[in-house]
């Protein structure tokens, strides 16, 4: 904890300083970017991830953006209002906004997307409030919901809700194969699509009518696919890529934060939310008691994994909403590394060591994604063994075989990554709700936790639009679920944004949604 | 007819691989719901019978389509096209180097089979075979990018570079050195043992010792007379080892992210995008045909007596 804070206000002192020495931004030059993928599509309607949200938010604007404490912003729309019952929200659009083909953008195209969102977007929950949009005028959008919906106002924004043209995508009944996702895309963002190569770059260009005046500062973004981490760590030092995202191998960041033209951030990554942790299939034994969840909740040296596995780089998350929301856990029990008090309960759950000092033996699956995922596997197989628990690793071949596993319940336990997606309602109800137990569907309550306590309280907290009365709600349920454990909650994952500051103003990291919000005030030195 | 084999073979095969493009795209969203899910099988028939899914694929295929890439929504001809140019750019140029290079080598230390050139010759055979090629190409991406900074990092062009100028092919050539050499590097090492082995082999046969008897000069019984038949089992290999360039190729691609079919087969594999892959197969099927009738048109080629026996 302590190294992440100093790494923490490292970075901090960077930017502050490179804030006080702000000049006046610099119009003009080209920013390049590297991620490790590059998507097939840029359409964010019919798609989540970030791999399509980082240019889909450059290419279409959304009506609302968020600072970086969770305040809505004014974008496309000048102003809102949510009615006194919650259930009417009305957005007056600005009314010089114009597509990237000149066309103006209104109600129209508004109701439309937000429409196509209910019909293909991944995430049902972020609009299934909604009922019907009426509009009352080209500048006039009305939205009436069903019941108060406290994450609306953040659906509206950039990476989860953005405007796309109903003239170019509403002529067909099949988007997800509209030509039109991937080239030619007609936006209304700050910047224009001039070239994408698939799987090799996007080139994107200012643009020049874009309704924010004198915005954006740069006139071309390359983002270009570097898949290998070392590729990309010598790009960087180089000088050939000026900024990188998602960043979060322990020795990748070692090595960034060496190089003094380069500073690492770990800001802009709160409404994404994402955790890592150990889940459980609560209904096979001997998962289904709970003292033995807890058990291995409290068998794990958290702290180890933190320092030594992640080198500091993530955050210890101690329930099922991430530190960075206003809705983190408090006062929840953090399990603190308990070998005793583990194998206390282990006894009391009748789970006694057998001969060879075993008392359980179990399958342990984990995301196929690159080392520290399996070395926190093996850490934890070792670690329970400590108590009795004897591991088997259960490799899988790749990430869909993996996802169909869990998504079949076909796992004892499982280290998996969860996004919290901005606001539980969207990213956190999904994993405990029993009525959302969906066998098939990646990321359900996969756990199969179902506790009529929590799914009460969950479903007040999703409608309460008061912010503290909410944080009380939430606060409630996660003091259940911590209890309940159907999940050992570990850390959040170590997400980093490099960026060369010799090279990069105001890099996007100043919004809760981070380099999936728009670059328009990006400028090049 | 071959080709039709190949392709059902293939469909079965990849029907078999649990998951597929929707668990991919939920995957990559962060999530996802039962419809989204219904609704991206239903987009690209998966929802349909087996039996159908397959008819309706080598239907299309008689017809001269490939399909639809699942993940780039693209036509799967046009995708595989504009990968195709790049590989067989590094892969032949890769394999002419190494066999030229690697040939010349094994003659020159086949002449002195105990002197220095031929030890390093042996030396180099073993560290090439030995070196993982990934290692090797971060190894030179370390010397020529990181510290004589004379070199581009990865990709086929930078893409701010204006098309089909000059200095775009000029370019072109600048990012292809690290990857050729890369990738030549394994190519090295076996093809230089191979005609060491094979030039000693018959540099010691009847027939040279009748050249040397004669008072041939060394240089022709080497080149002239040694070569032409020591460079049978070469091009052999060469033929063979075509066909599996692909494969080869993927971790250098990958390692300088040259958009070749080697990474989309890798990449499309991993996604589940069946379409691409198939298209991939097809592909790399009918090349392995190309390549061995090339292969036995060089042999006509180089040797008389296969010329010969042909004809007759």
């Amino acid at each position: 904890m302590k190294k992440f804070l100093v790494a923490l206000s490292a970075a901090a002192t960077v930017l502050a300083a490179a804030a006080a020495s702000a000049e006046e931004p610099k119009r003009g030059g080209t920013l390049t970017f590297s991620y490790r993928i590059i998507a097939g599509h840029f359409n964010p309607a019919i798609a989540s991830g970030t791999p399509t949200g980082i240019p889909g938010t450059q290419l279409f604007a959304a009506l609302l953006r968020f600072d970086d404490e969770w305040n809505p912003k004014p974008y496309l729309a000048e102003s809102w209002d949510i009615s006194d019952d919650g259930l009417t929200v009305t957005v007056k659009l600005r009314d010089n906004a114009r597509f990237h083909d000149g066309k103006p953008i209104t109600s129209e195209d508004v109701k439309f997307s937000i429409e196509t969102y209910q019909e293909h977007h991944p995430f049902k929950p972020m609009y299934a409030p909604v009922k019907s949009i009426d509009t009352p005028d080209p500048l006039t959008a009305v939205f009436n919901l069903s019941n108060p919906h406290p994450a609306i106002l953040l659906a509206f924004s950039s990476q989860l809700g953005v405007v796309i043209p109903k003239h170019v995508y509403g002529n067909t009944d099949n988007i997800r194969q509209h030509p039109q996702n991937s080239q030619d895309i007609v936006g209304s963002g700050p910047f224009k699509l001039k070239e994408f190569k698939p799987g090799e770059y996007i080139i994107l260009e200012r643009n020049e009518d874009y309704f924010l005046e004198g915005k954006p500062y740069i006139d071309r973004i390359v983002y270009k696919k570097i898949a290998e981490n070392t590729s990309r760590v010598i790009a960087l030092e180089k000088g050939d890529v000026d900024l990188t995202a998602f960043e979060s191998d322990a020795p990748v960041l070692d090595r960034l934060k060496k190089n003094e033209h380069l500073t690492l951030t770990p800001d802009g990554y709160s409404a994404i939310g994402p955790l890592e942790w150990l889940a459980f299939n609560t209904k096979r034994k001997p998962f289904d008691d709970k003292r033995v969840r807890q058990a291995i909740a409290y068998a794990i040296d958290k702290e180890f994994i933190l320092k030594v596995l992640y080198g500091g780089y993530a955050q210890r998350s101690l329930g099922p909403i991430h530190p960075g929301s206003v809705f983190a856990p408090k006062d929840v029990n953090p399990y603190d590394y308990d070998v005793e008090k583990a194998k206390a309960l282990l006894d009391e759950a009748g789970y006694t060591p057998d001969g060879d000092g075993i008392r359980i033996r179990t399958t342990l699956d984990y995301i196929p994604a690159g080392g520290t995922w399996k070395r926190k596997t093996e850490f934890v197989k070792a670690q329970l063994k400590k108590v009795g628990i004897d591991v088997t690793i259960k490799a899988s071949a790749d990430f869909r075989a993996w996802i169909k596993t869990v998504s079949n319940h076909e796992f004892d336990m499982t280290m998996d990554s969860v996004f919290n997606w901005g606001d539980p309602v969207i990213g956190v109800h999904r994993t405990y709700q029993s009525t959302n137990i969906r066998p098939g569907v990646p990321w359900h309550n996969t756990q199969q936790f179902q506790n009529a306590e929590v799914d009460a309280v969950m479903d007040k907290a999703g409608k309460e639009l008061d912010r503290d009365k909410r944080a009380a709600l939430y606060g409630e349920m996660q003091k259940l679920v911590v209890d309940e454990a159907p999940i050992a909650y570990l850390h959040t994952s170590p997400y980093h944004t490099v960026f060369n500051h010799e090279r990069v103003g105001n890099p996007p990291v100043d919004s809760i949604w981070g380099v999936c919000s728009p670059w328009d005030e990006v400028y090049i030195r | 007819m071959l080709l039709l084999a190949v392709v059902v073979f293939n469909f079965i095969l990849l029907s078999l691989v649990p998951g597929d493009i929707a668990d991919t795209l939920a995957g990559e969203s962060g999530g996802a719901s039962q419809e989204v899910m219904d609704d991206i099988r239903r987009t690209y028939g998966l929802d349909r019978p087996f039996h159908i899914q397959l008819a309706t694929y080598v239907g299309k295929v008689v017809q001269g389509d490939l399909g639809t890439s699942y993940y780039f929504n693209m036509p799967v001809t046009e995708l595989i096209l504009g990968r195709v140019a790049p590989t067989l750019l590094l892969v032949v140029t890769a394999l002419v180097l190494a066999i030229l290079i690697g040939t010349l080598f094994g003659v020159i230390a086949s002449r002195r089979p105990n002197g220095l050139f031929s030890h390093f010759v042996t030396v180099l055979a073993l560290v090439g075979f030995a070196a993982p090629v990934f290692w090797t190409a971060f190894l030179l991406i370390v010397l020529f990018v990181a510290m004589l900074e004379i070199m581009p990092l990865s990709g086929l062009v930078d893409p701010t570079t204006p098309r089909g100028t000059l200095t775009w092919y000029l370019d072109v050539l600048h990012h292809l050195f690290l990857p050729v050499l890369s990738l030549s590097s394994i190519y090295l090492a076996s093809y230089s043992r191979l005609a060491r082995a094979s030039m000693m082999d018959v540099l010691g046969s009847d027939y040279i010792r009748t050249a040397r008897a004669k008072g041939l000069g060394e240089t022709s019984v080497t080149y002239k007379h040694a070569l032409r038949n020591a460079v049978i089992p070469v091009i052999t290999i060469a033929g063979l080892q075509f066909s599996h360039i692909f494969s080869g190729a993927v971790v250098v691609e990958t390692v300088f992210t040259w958009p070749g079919l080697g990474t989309l087969a890798f990449e499309s594999i991993l996604r589940g995008d069946t379409p691409t892959i198939m298209g991939i197969l097809f592909f790399s099927a009918m090349i392995v045909i190309v390549v061995n009738l090339l292969t036995d048109l060089t042999y006509r080629l180089v040797d008389p007596r296969i010329r010969s026996a042909r004809n007759a």
